[in-house]
């Protein structure tokens, strides 16, 4: 629990310490996050038609062009088929069976800052171990002489409740921004950008978030400028029923850089929830961005019963020379996830990397990976993906890395390993490699293995016991992608790949 | 889901012109073959597993037109190999050209004679291995082959076979369109090599389907003819039984379209497979090599090999999987597909996959592409070796690794100087 250690805020690292070594203890309730805030919501009516979509752009306060945008892609939506391709296994989703819109009802007049939110909502917050006070700071970090700060945006079902260190980084001309306030206060941007990485007709999934989606982070760097403290966007998903259907905007202009976290949680519930989101980042000459996901959505229990299905468009155009991005991922949690975090390799010299871990155990199915599409001439991509299996649960490694004939010189190299633990879960690779040029170079590996014996055995002889001996070797296996997330991150996704595993030895 | 009208079109403008043979057991195969054919249709380059190579050609209803090319050009394959021959001309066998098919250890019969038996072996083979490799993917173009082959060979091998039996596929006719269905079994402990080479057809359709019991022992050494217009799609279903092994290797030169499945049941415990293939194209060459090995047995041992080199806009595509059914423990599997492109117009388009349900498991499967290696090209030219003949050594050592999958010494020479010529031929 070295995590949670330090005294900087010991009221809230008390709460969730004390959460922590309960969980920890109470072998049989893995999930820490799974409790429920006790909240007067407001919805939109169930089900999804025109009026409903209606009905969100004018809670939002929205433009003309941005209704009309919503409608034709729920008209293209209607018209299209959700995919079935990948090695996932759900009953059918009814899409009228959801709320597409929830809101504390406290949020009904805007607070105009942290100190008029309801603090149910903070205490929400403050529980899973998030801070909304600019004093405050992420958990985890140790005797750092000047302490990281990390300006946080929280998203609450629906809506964004506030948006910390805005001042400040309004100082260096970065927005952070919810996206529905910036489709007010930044409408050129958002107009310009919005759909361009990820348009509508996209896929059925971010059509679908098109249609419906409310809130979510934009942000914006100017030229030449470093982001002066990390970002973070949490989302926590808390209404029954109902889907969560963010967007988040990232503009990068020319010599920028920005590291953004991303986290996300839900209650235990018996119900299957809806998660589509959608992430478009745009990253213009020079730029950098780094992006680094803890997904911890509740998984549904051992016998497969809730959890959120979890279906994620998310795309990165280095559209500028040099422009590089970074996909960090931690996939613990969601019944089902489809996700393939995508770097499209526009600008020359630019470049891409997807770091990912996704941990499946119990009745958990993951099918994630990477798009690596190189069109600029020396770009150079690295995929390295560590999937973990468990119990009953299906994990599968899909991507594609693609060399057109006009990106000379471009470099790949794709790693991906499977760890099998258990005897029922399965672990699958199904990569895609299309080379059209010969200059350049594509390296592709991939191995499935089990724990190794011989490594258990040194750990069990050390005085380990088994479960703790798996973690270690574990987190071995996954060093090399926890090494790319920033400090804070890396440390509680450590502690996850241990909390997810729990259960899945012996 | 149902069929969509457009392949069931396509299937009914294929067949029409067929002759759907009935009568015996043969032809109840062919019915059942039939049945399934029409379940699926066509395959179109819109499935997933036509994603890369387009198989309008192969499903066509007539046989796109293809020139022979004259023999002389290029020395024969296995020449120097002595060999039981059995000679197809543009599908029909020619009693003339072959030799006469007694072999110590084997029985060997055509499948035209032996479909009008009442009982033969054969039956417990025919179609029967191919309709099991029609899940979980289907492979239509396969079941169009059993329904309507006109020819074949049936070999039995029930001891070591004396020498191998070397089917020869001459293409005479710019027209011909040809199908034909193989079945091979091995018997508990005995063991057969079969060789093939030839264009075969400007289009040929071929189905081998190899059954091997306990112990039994099986290699196939395939070179695909060099003719530059002809079209391939060739099924090889082999169902293993336990400590039974199968080896195949096939050298590609050239060809318009060829598309070589290869479809593998380790049913048995401690079984082997080795499929391993070497494909040099120049020009207007599509060479696709579709895998999929099934490990069902404990402590089977796969191996692909795939390797190809390519020019002047030729393609090449890679199609493997890797399926461990659960219980399958102590599986060995392994694959490797490799492109070099000697060009910036050459293509390598793979999809190597694994599908894995059983955790005491070893697998791995590596991928790679790009041009060849100009620091090794630096030291043989610094060491006095011309430019062509060091890209030639190079391009041979990158193929190394797929002839050495060959058992036998002399074939493996064969082979290996075939490609040596091609090499000389194309300029490098």
């Amino acid at each position: 629990m070295t995590v949670l250690d330090g005294g900087l805020q010991p009221e809230m690292r008390d709460g969730v310490d004390r959460e922590t070594i309960e969980t920890v203890q109470a072998m049989a309730g893995k999930y820490k996050y799974g409790w429920q805030t006790d909240i007067e919501m407001e919805f939109a009516p169930k089900g999804l038609n025109e009026d409903i979509v209606r009905l969100i752009s004018d809670k939002n306060g929205e433009p003309a062009w941005l209704l009309e945008w919503r409608l034709a892609a729920y008209r293209r939506w209607v018209k299209m088929e959700e995919p079935r391709w990948a090695m996932l296994n759900y009953p059918e989703i009814d899409y009228q069976d959801q709320f597409y819109y929830a809101k504390p009802k406290s949020m009904a007049g805007k607070p105009k800052s942290l100190d008029e939110v309801d603090p149910k909502l903070l205490a929400t917050y403050a529980k899973l171990g998030i801070p909304l006070k600019e004093q405050m700071l992420l958990a985890g970090v140790e005797g750092t002489e000047e302490p990281r700060r990390v300006a946080v945006d929280a998203v609450f079902d629906s809506v964004s409740v506030g948006t910390t260190f805005k001042a400040e980084l309004a100082k260096a001309g970065v927005i952070f921004c919810a996206i529905s306030e910036a489709v007010r206060e930044h409408p050129e941007l958002v107009q310009r950008y919005l759909g361009s990485v990820v348009p509508q007709s996209d896929n059925f999934f971010a059509t679908l978030n098109s249609t419906v989606f409310t809130d979510g982070s934009f942000v914006y760097i100017p030229a030449g400028v470093r982001c002066p403290m990390e970002l973070s966007t949490y989302f926590r998903i808390n209404a029954e029923n109902t889907g969560q259907f963010e967007r988040t905007l990232i503009v990068a202009e020319k010599g920028s850089y920005v590291s953004y976290l991303e986290g996300c949680t839900a209650p235990r519930r018996d119900t299957h929830q809806l998660h589509a989101a959608v992430v478009e980042i745009v990253i213009l000459d020079d730029a950098e961005v780094k992006y680094s996901t803890v997904q911890n959505w509740y998984p549904g229990d051992e016998n497969g019963v809730g959890g959120i299905y979890n279906f994620v468009t998310k795309r990165a155009d280095c559209r500028g020379a040099r422009a590089k991005v970074m996909w960090t991922q931690v996939e613990t949690g969601s019944a089902i996830t489809w996700k393939y975090p995508s770097c499209i390799l526009r600008g020359d010299d630019s470049q891409g990397a997807f770091y990912s871990i996704a941990i499946a155990n119990n009745a958990q199915q993951a099918d994630t990976g990477t798009k690596m599409v190189h069109l600029g001439r020396n770009t150079k991509s690295r995929i390295v993906s560590k999937g973990i299996s468990a119990g009953r649960a299906q994990n599968t490694y899909r991507g594609l890395v693609s060399m057109h004939p006009k990106a000379t010189n471009s470099r790949n190299y794709t790693q991906c390993d499977s760890l099998l633990i258990g005897q029922g879960c399965g672990a699958h690779t199904v990569p895609y490699i299309e080379v059209k040029n010969n200059s350049s170079r594509v390296e592709h590996e991939a191995t499935t293995s089990k724990v190794d014996d011989d490594q258990l055995f040194y750990c069990r002889s050390r005085g380990m016991d088994e479960e703790q001996a798996v973690a270690l070797v574990v987190n071995g296996f996954v060093k090399d992608v926890l090494q790319t997330l920033p400090m804070e991150f890396a440390m509680e996704a450590q502690a996850l790949v241990a909390i997810s595993l729990e259960g899945s030895v012996g | 889901m149902p069929v969509p009208q457009a392949k069931l079109d396509a299937l009914a403008a294929r067949i029409a012109g067929l002759d759907f043979a009935r009568g015996g057991w043969l032809g109840a195969a062919r019915a059942e073959a039939l049945a399934r054919l029409g379940a699926m249709g066509l395959p179109t380059k819109r499935d997933e597993y036509w994603r890369y190579t387009d198989p309008a050609d192969l499903t066509a209803p007539q046989a796109p037109r293809a020139a022979t090319f004259a023999a002389e050009d290029e020395p024969p394959v296995f020449d120097g190999i002595d060999r039981l021959r059995v000679v197809f001309v543009d599908g029909v066998f020619d009693p003339a050209l072959s030799d006469d098919l007694t072999l110590a250890g084997i029985e060997i019969e055509l499948l035209s004679k032996a479909g009008q038996t009442d009982i033969h072996w054969a039956r417990e083979v025919y179609g029967l291995l191919e309709a099991r490799g029609q899940t979980p993917v289907q492979r239509p173009l396969a079941a169009l082959n059993t329904a309507f082959a006109t020819e074949g060979i049936l070999i039995r091998a029930t001891g070591g076979a004396a020498k191998p039996v070397s089917l020869i596929y001459l293409h005479k006719s710019e027209n011909s369109d040809v199908i034909l269905h193989h079945c091979i079994r091995i018997e508990s402990g005995a063991e057969l090599t079969v060789l093939e080479n030839g264009p075969a057809a400007a289009r040929f359709t071929k189905v081998m389907e190899v059954d091997i019991a306990s112990g039994g022992r099986f290699h196939h050494i395939r070179a695909q003819g060099r003719d530059h217009e002809r079209r391939a799609a060739t099924h090889v279903f082999a169902r293993l039984g336990a400590e039974s092994l199968f080896k195949s290797f096939t050298l590609t030169a050239n060809g318009a379209l060829t598309r070589n499945e290869v479809v593998i049941d380790l049913l048995g415990d401690d079984g082997v497979a080795h499929i391993a293939g070497a494909a040099v194209g120049d020009g207007a060459f599509h060479h696709d090599d579709t895998v999929f090995i099934t490990h069902a047995g404990l402590r089977c041992e796969s191996r692909q090999v795939f390797k190809k080199v390519l020019k002047n806009g030729a393609v090449g595509v890679f199609q493997g999987k890797i399926l461990v059914k659960p219980g399958a423990q102590k599986t060995d599997g392994y694959q490797i597909s490799q492109s070099l492109l000697l060009d910036g117009d050459s293509q390598f388009l793979a999809k190597p996959e694994l599908e894995i349900y059983a955790d005491d498991v070893k697998c791995s499967h590596g991928s790679t592409s790009g041009a060849i290696d100009e620091v090794a090209l630096f030291y043989l030219r610094a060491r006095g070796v011309p430019e062509a003949a060091a890209k030639s050594l190079l391009v041979l050592a990158f193929l190394a690794e797929t002839i050495a999958e060959i058992e036998d010494a002399a074939i493996a020479g064969d082979i290996r100087l075939h490609l040596q010529n091609w090499l000389e031929r194309h300029g490098r």
